[in-house]
């Protein structure tokens, strides 16, 4: 299991084929799915171009709960491997913000657990969105 | 006691500063921080609190040395 935060762009399909040749060598042939998702900055939101975003995070809380998030899916489902990345700083349109990949023996394990990670990612880990619009800045669904 | 009080996001924008060292006696929750920091404001209910980086609850306990966090809802986005 490996999560880790990344303050420059990342190709997650190159990620994951790494990951799985090195980390998963070990159980080759053990595991039947992979279940990958891959959340990308849009460049239109609320209905306003947005240039760049910046991610802030909460530097050891946000990586303690990411880690707690991955061991909970881990209890409930019979996981081989997880990896999660995601970005933190200054991210472009098109920059890849979050992967999550799961290997499972079968199937319906992959997908639950993986959609399950991504929900309580978005849901708990402490991250918040700032965006640059044409007329300044904006924080993201952050209603103080 | 010394509490120290982090804040983040849109919430650090508003307080004008990142954090505060807090050293005071009368002390014994999370709400009582927020209330000292914020002087004499309510916790607002939208608002999310941590306690040595677990989320916490307003009367979660505090105690000396303990790292406390204010900060806005998370960033959820669409499903």
């Amino acid at each position: 299991m490996t999560v880790k935060l990344c303050e420059t762009e990342f190709k997650p399909y190159a990620e994951v084929d790494a990951y799985q040749h090195q980390a998963l060598r070990e159980k080759e042939g053990e595991f039947g799915a992979t279940s990958i998702f891959v959340g990308t900055m849009r460049d239109l939101n609320l209905g306003d171009a947005v240039t760049q975003m910046t991610l802030e995070y909460y530097p050891g809380m946000t990586e303690r709960r990411l880690g707690q998030i991955v061991d909970e899916a881990q209890s409930r489902w019979n996981l081989l491997d997880v990896f999660v990345i995601h970005r933190v700083g200054v991210i472009k349109p098109n920059d890849t913000i979050v992967l999550v990949a799961v290997w499972t023996q079968h199937r319906d394990e992959a997908f639950a657990a993986c959609r399950h990670i991504i929900e309580e990612l978005k849901h708990t880990a402490p991250f918040w969105k700032k965006e640059t619009i044409k007329d300044g800045e904006r924080w993201v669904e952050s209603t103080i | 006691m010394t509490i120290r009080v982090r804040y983040f996001a849109s919430l650090r924008e508003k307080m004008g500063r990142i954090e505060d060292t807090l050293v005071a006696e009368d002390i014994a929750t999370v709400s009582d921080v927020w209330r000292v920091v914020s002087t004499g404001q309510p916790l607002p209910e939208q608002l999310l609190c941590a306690v040595n980086m677990e989320y916490a609850k307003a009367m979660d306990p505090v105690k000396d040395g303990d790292e406390v966090a204010f900060f806005p809802p998370v960033t959820g986005g669409l499903e």
